[in-house]
């Protein structure tokens, strides 16, 4: 994986137009995702270094696993 | 030429829309400069439909666009319930509205313009078409010049929601996730612009930035349309340099005591407290009570009005003019108006209800496509901070004593109950 090795920090990002609420993210990545009280996500705004590789393997199996492919990690190269 | 001092964009604005032939002899033939981003850079002239920001940057923004087709669209959509300054301007100048939207036009080589009006502003779309009318008879300088209207909801003057309907008939914001980025119709890139910003991107390329300069602050140029309305005698449009104290421009308008509290910037804007009221008006002084100008709105409460009630009415309003497409936005606000009812109607227990809404206030903020939610909970949270002594009044469960005879009363009605669907 060329990109992601000058990738040193990633966030999970939601389009909130897409998203319609399913929560399948909260259970796909309990530790980067809490639910409102009307069920719609709260990620969390801290990006996470790419070498925290549970963290990545999680939001990934969130982004893949949302039913509306509302989810997308977002990657910073070193420069930001 | 018309001269240094005030007004500049209501200059001799009178009862009629002026027609082309009167607006030459005001305003004298727009010669376009070269460089006009330059100009606009120099003058300082930032947006002025509520996010200030500089248009010189948007501009060059869509200029550097490699689109082959691209667009300036003047946005005089003015949802707002309490803004009037659009439909002032476009009613009294619509040709000037019309040379800055063409010097625009130019400067990112543009070939289409396109004007939106709300479609429930009848007489100010009429004066738009026959300003464009005359313009293709005299001077349209190789621009297609076209009126929309779509239809007035506040959601819709959006400027991605806007677009959104110029490009798709629906006027539905839409989600961008990065920023600055570059508003599409089809492939060709968009300009959007107030129109206030328009006509004074018109008097720039007239006159040159020094002109601009000689009103107003450093940091902000300029003179401002600014729509008072709420408890003062006459609601009217004014043209005030920034700069000008809060209290003079209440003077104007007919208001010379000291108000209970003011909200400036519109619906999604900042309630300030009364004894504030000699801070000059511009971004940079407001910003120390954490307010903007926003769009140019300001509504004053008067002394026997209470605050939390008015909060609201407005958030409840706000709420239902939600797109309803991001969950955030079309569940949160009506949950935060109903925080606020609890609270200003002393149901349930209101230290609870106070609680509950600090922590939904919390929740909503930033997490819409576009900034309708933020704005709400911005209005919110301000008139917790300024409405203390009303609060705690109403968390005592006493009944408030100035409910019944508010003066507000610009929140249009909601026509059915059943309207707040998602309550």
């Amino acid at each position: 994986m060329g990109v992601r090795r000058r990738t040193e920090s990633l966030r999970l990002r939601v389009d909130p137009i897409m998203c319609d609420g399913y929560g399948h993210c909260r259970e796909l990545a309990p530790e980067l995702v809490t639910l409102d009280e009307w069920g719609y996500p709260i990620l969390s705004e801290q990006t996470f270094v790419a070498t925290r590789k549970d963290l990545i393997h999680s939001a990934q199996l969130a982004v893949r696993g949302c039913p509306r492919q509302a989810l997308w990690l977002e990657q910073f190269g070193p420069r930001n | 030429m018309i001269a240094t001092s005030l007004p500049r964009l209501l200059h001799s604005a009178g009862s009629r829309p002026q027609s082309w032939s009167q607006h030459l002899k005001i305003f004298g033939p727009l010669a376009i400069p070269s460089s006009l981003s330059h100009v606009l850079c120099e003058a300082g002239l930032r947006g002025r439909g509520g996010a200030a920001f500089p248009t010189h940057q948007k501009v060059q923004l869509v200029a550097s666009d490699r689109s082959r087709r691209k667009y300036v669209v003047v946005n005089a959509m003015e949802g707002e319930p309490a803004s009037h300054k659009d439909r002032s301007l476009v009613s009294a100048h619509p040709h000037l509205v019309l040379d800055g939207a063409l010097a625009l036009a130019k400067e990112v080589g543009a070939k289409d313009i396109a004007v939106c009006i709300a479609r429930e502003n009848t007489a100010v779309a009429n004066c738009m078409e026959r300003a464009i009318h005359e313009r293709e008879r005299h001077d349209n300088r190789g621009v297609t010049i076209e009126l929309h209207t779509p239809p007035g909801r506040y959601i819709a003057g959006e400027e991605s929601g806007l677009v959104h309907w110029l490009d798709d008939d629906k006027t539905l914001p839409q989600f961008r996730p990065v920023k600055p980025s570059i508003l599409r119709i089809g492939r060709g890139s968009v300009l959007v612009d107030n129109a206030e910003t328009h006509a004074n991107v018109a008097l720039i390329a007239r006159y040159g930035a020094e002109w601009f300069r000689s009103l107003g602050t450093t940091n902000h140029p300029g003179t401002a349309l600014v729509s008072i309305s709420g408890a003062v005698k006459r609601p009217t449009v004014l043209e005030v340099a920034l700069g000008t104290p809060l209290r003079e421009i209440l003077a104007c308008a007919g208001y010379v005591d000291t108000p209970r509290a003011l909200l400036l910037g519109g619906y999604g804007g900042t309630w300030i407290d009364g004894c504030h009221v000699d801070t000059p008006y511009d971004n940079d002084a407001l910003a120390a009570l954490q307010a903007s100008v926003g769009a140019g709105v300001i509504v004053v409460l008067g002394a026997e009005s209470c605050g939390v009630t008015e909060t609201y009415n407005i958030s409840r309003w706000m709420a239902n003019e939600s797109a309803r497409q991001c969950g955030p936005c079309a569940f949160g606000l009506p949950a935060l108006s109903e925080s606020l009812a609890q609270l200003s109607g002393a149901v349930g227990d209101p230290a609870t209800a106070l609680k509950q809404l600090r922590a939904r206030a919390e929740v909503i903020n930033g997490r819409g496509a576009c900034k309708h939610p933020d704005g709400v909970v911005r209005m919110v949270l301000s008139a917790l901070r300024v409405f203390n002594d009303d609060i705690a009044e109403h968390a005592r469960g006493r009944a408030c004593r100035f409910a019944a005879n508010s003066r507000f009363a610009t929140v249009p009605r909601l026509e059915r109950e059943g309207d707040l669907v998602w309550g």
